[in-house]
């Protein structure tokens, strides 16, 4: 690796190698045990706790120096929390770093999976603010360990059915719950669901990291992620009206962006990548 | 003969060097109702703890007859095992309906909940479940959307009821389910519990400190004093023909609730 | 033109520029060094590294510094540097019935063996704003007699030997205390661990919790029995040597806060202890500490537990002010996504309510 490109005076990717070892630990029995929270020393990052330090360990303790990274939030390689870890990993490792999904090997996100399909081989970090699921229905961590443990999941329903007796439907748009491989109810951290089917049976491997909570978990590649539902009220995922007025997708999601004083809006892409990829292939094919 | 539902030996609980219950046993057959009666300190609420899963007695056991292994010792299975029971086929009526109910959700989510923690998935069923079961205890089944944060006393009792029942379990423990409430509030819920205890071939066992109750609901009684049983028999004979002086004196009314 | 938010970039070097520019202000008055905040802004060391958990008032002083004097974003960078630190070894507990004292008092008795120490402490200056002080006036030396007092025995062990107050001897298996640095916070956390965290809490939060078991939430009827002030040494028994050697000398803050206690079935009637350290001149805090440390024992105790100051998992989760800030704060990052999520869904909601559709709908 080119030594002169990186921060002197820190290890490559900041943490020694005994806490990335520490940390691979956590994730290797992350993945025998897929979406089981397994409680891991975080270290004290100098990115604030809540600004995806969980994240970054799980990438500082995976990354090589031949590994190609992408970070996005919110969908976006260019929002500043995004070019913020973007630059912090340039900097500990000087690795080549990309805004092409398809090209990474490595991409850590906040909020969001990108549209465009994962692959085998490749690494997808998310950032977990919370990943205790039942922490609104029990506050206790002691309790909830039990719960899963045990299964518990009963009171996760509730929190369903009682949408549906008022709204007529699921009212969970983001965080949707998850049983992972059948078994353990897992927190997908907050993305859309419309992107809670991405998570199922993807053939990249899903890391999960939080760093305050103090928590690693994982979806091994393959595995079957399933959002919670009724039989009569299934899962569903938001639809749009429009198309990404910018690259006329129909099946992205969509951030509406208000344009003018007048409240004028518009929808466009949150996965940036995903639309300058399809506005650029339709320039050439217009020359 | 069938072997018991519930035989209990040699229960023992301490609090410090004070035994809140004393070597207690007795059995409790399918289908029967036991009313355990006692001053306030007799240790009648400790003794249902330890039956039901929540206490860990210092001595005896308490064997429950599973409806797959046989007889198996409560404090002897694994707590998975226990907390499996509590929320199938045991039921546990608290004396405070808020300490059994979820506040935030309404009366239909309550009552549904034990369906959806043992794998029911369709709405619909579920709803419709809830709301048969509003009207087994006579409520009106237009307010099942309606948190029970919204219902009288008696009519949180109801849902607390209808939230254990639902399961079809096949064990309730009831802690003081009457007290509390008006007299005659207390009169028609104990008329509906007498009607359901009856319909559906309840097994429980009541811990009261209030005679009628045990008068109205149990064939059999026990009576405690000091963390002891004194006396067990038929609810009428306990009742009309006490054979101990401390029964005679409670019976009496000479003692304090 | 739709332009969101490109050139995130190029805003996050400039709000680089602008933070240095405004962390030195006017370029006309001399520039702060960190041996006059060492010297002069001694009590900020003395937090900063408290709740750093980093002995090193030169650090200290570079973090409040760099901060402004911001002391949660000092901690923060000092809790930062920290982490990558070796772990080169683990001292020997520092005797604190050793310490060369600088201040002690007790609020219990009268008169104590090693006598009452008053000491430097702001207790008695009547709080006048001190205007000679804006001109820099010159200090007359102070008394010399304060130096070298004699090691004295705390009070605790005075206590025990009456048997008033509760032993508190180490657990059986008197393991090595676990570093919570290291190894994450599980539940429950014994004392040694619920120290630890205390230890590096945030002062505002113990103190807030602290002053609320005095006003009813967890009370604990609290005595200072003893709080003392000085300086300890710090060993630790290489390997290679097998016996313990001098590495340096910290100043630490002790508070013994001394309880009733009703007794249980078990235990009879007698005093139970609350225990308080912070590194450096930090009394407020140990004193804080103390109260809160007692009040967690509720449960051990057979105590009610009813207030948050006794609730285990409620103060250790919350006690870190460097997780507190980074949560709070992360609410400025972009939540474009699941506000517009719940944007969707309440247009959604409001379509039905104005369509006057019931719930009849959710019905079977």
């Amino acid at each position: 690796m080119n030594e002169n490109s990186r921060a002197g005076g820190y290890n490559f990717a900041y943490l020694d190698e005994h806490t990335k070892r520490m940390i691979r630990r956590a994730i290797l029995k992350a993945i025998a045990i897929p979406g089981y929270q397994v409680p891991f020393g975080s270290r004290e990052m100098p990115l604030p706790y809540g600004w995806g330090t969980g994240g970054i360990q799980v990438t500082a303790a995976v990354i090589g120096p031949a590994d190609v990274l992408k970070v996005i939030d919110q969908g976006s390689d260019d929002t500043t929390n995004a070019v913020n870890i973007r630059r912090f990993f340039v900097r500990t490792t000087g690795v080549r770093v990309t805004g092409r999904a398809s090209d990474a090997t490595i991409i850590q996100t906040r909020h969001r999976i990108p549209e465009t399909p994962l692959r085998e081989g490749q690494i997808i970090v998310y950032q977990v603010p919370i990943p205790e699921m039942l922490r609104w229905l029990e506050p206790r961590e002691a309790e909830t360990r039990k719960m899963h443990a045990l299964s518990e999941y009963g009171a996760m329903h509730v929190k369903l059915y009682e949408d549906i007796a008022r709204y007529g439907h699921i009212a969970t748009t983001y965080d949707y719950p998850v049983i992972v491989n059948e078994h353990y109810l897992m927190r997908p951290s907050p993305i859309p669901k419309f992107d809670n089917p991405k998570l199922h049976m993807n053939p990249a491997l899903q890391l999960f990291g939080a760093g305050r909570e103090k928590r690693i978990y994982a979806v091994p590649p393959y595995t079957a992620v399933r959002s919670l539902d009724f039989e009569d009220h299934p899962f569903e995922i938001q639809r749009w009206q429009h198309a990404c007025e910018l690259c006329g997708a129909a099946d992205s999601f969509l951030d509406e962006v208000i344009i003018d004083n007048e409240g004028a809006r518009m929808f466009v892409c949150s996965d940036s990548d995903y639309c300058t990829q399809r506005r650029d292939a339709h320039r050439r094919a217009v020359a | 003969m069938h072997a018991p539902l519930l035989e209990v030996q040699g229960l023992t609980h301490r609090y410090g060097t004070r035994a809140a219950c004393n070597n207690i046993s007795f059995s409790l057959y399918s289908g029967e109702v036991l009313a355990v009666v006692g001053e306030s300190g007799s240790g009648k609420t400790t003794l249902l703890r330890c039956l039901s899963g929540q206490l860990r007695p210092d001595a005896g056991c308490v064997m429950f007859e599973t409806r797959n292994a046989g007889a198996v010792d409560v404090w002897g299975m694994s707590e998975a095992t226990r907390r499996m029971l509590a929320r199938t086929d045991w039921g546990f009526v608290h004396q405070n309906p808020r300490d059994g109910l979820r506040l935030d959700v309404s009366a239909g989510a309550n009552i549904g909940e034990r369906l959806m923690a043992i794998g029911a998935r369709h709405y619909g069923n579920i709803r419709g479940e809830a709301r048969a079961w509003m009207s087994k205890v006579e409520l009106d089944v237009q307010r099942m959307d309606e948190s029970p944060a919204a219902f009288s006393g008696g009519m949180q009792q109801r849902v607390q009821i209808a939230r254990n029942l639902v399961s079809r379990p096949r064990l309730v423990f009831m802690d003081e389910p009457t007290a509390g409430l008006d007299v005659s509030v207390q009169a028609r819920l104990l008329d509906l519990l007498r009607g359901l205890a009856c319909d559906l071939g309840l097994s429980a066992i009541i811990v009261t400190h209030d005679l009628a109750v045990a008068r109205l609901l149990a064939h059999r009684t026990l009576v405690m004093h000091d963390g002891c049983v004194v006396e067990e028999g038929l609810t009428d004979q306990v009742l009309d023909d006490p054979q101990q002086a401390y029964t005679q004196l409670l019976v009496s009314s000479a003692l304090p609730a | 033109m739709y332009v969101a938010v490109k050139g995130g970039e190029q805003a996050i070097l400039n709000s680089w520029r602008l933070l240095a520019e405004q962390r030195r202000g006017d370029a006309g008055i001399p520039e702060i060094t960190l041996t006059q905040i060492r010297e002069q802004l001694g009590l900020a060391v003395d937090r900063v590294m408290a709740e750093g958990s980093l002995y090193d008032p030169e650090l200290a002083a570079l973090a409040i510094k760099q901060a402004q004097g911001d002391m949660v974003e000092a901690v923060f960078l000092l809790r930062a540097y920290r982490t990558t630190l070796p772990r080169l070894a683990a001292s020997l507990p520092i005797d604190t019935s050793a310490m060369s004292l600088q201040r002690r008092i007790s609020a219990t008795f009268k008169d104590v063996p090693g006598g009452q120490v008053l000491g430097a402490t702001y207790d008695y200056t009547q709080r006048l704003l001190d205007f000679e002080l804006s001109n820099g006036a010159p200090v007359a030396p102070a008394p010399a007699a304060a130096n070298a007092l004699p090691a004295a025995a705390d009070i605790a062990t005075l206590m025990n030997a009456e048997g008033l107050l509760a032993e508190e001897s180490p657990p059986a298996d008197d393991a090595e205390p676990p570093d919570l640095t290291r190894d994450p916070l599980t539940y429950p956390a014994g004392r040694a661990l619920q120290l630890q965290n205390l230890a590096r809490g945030d002062e505002g939060f113990l103190l807030a919790l602290g002053y609320a078991t005095q006003r009813g939430y967890g009370h604990t009827h609290p005595f200072a029995g003893e709080i003392r002030q000085g300086a300890v040494i710090v060993e630790v028994v290489p390997e290679e040597l097998g016996f313990a050697i001098e590495i340096g000398e910290i100043t630490v803050s002790e508070c013994q806060m001394i309880n009733q206690f009703a007794g249980s079935a078990t235990e009879p009637p007698q005093f139970t202890r609350g225990y308080g350290l912070a590194f450096g001149a930090s009394e407020r805090k140990a004193m804080a500490m103390a109260l809160v440390d007692r009040s967690l024992r509720a449960g051990e105790l057979g105590e009610a537990v009813t207030s948050p100051s006794q609730m285990q998992e409620f103060v250790l989760s919350h006690s870190d002010n460097v997780e507190a800030s980074g949560f709070v704060q992360h609410l400025k990052l972009p939540h474009y996504v699941d506000f517009q999520s719940e944007l969707e869904l309440l247009r959604k909601l409001r379509a039905r309510h104005f369509a006057g559709a019931g719930t009849d709908g959710a019905a079977t």
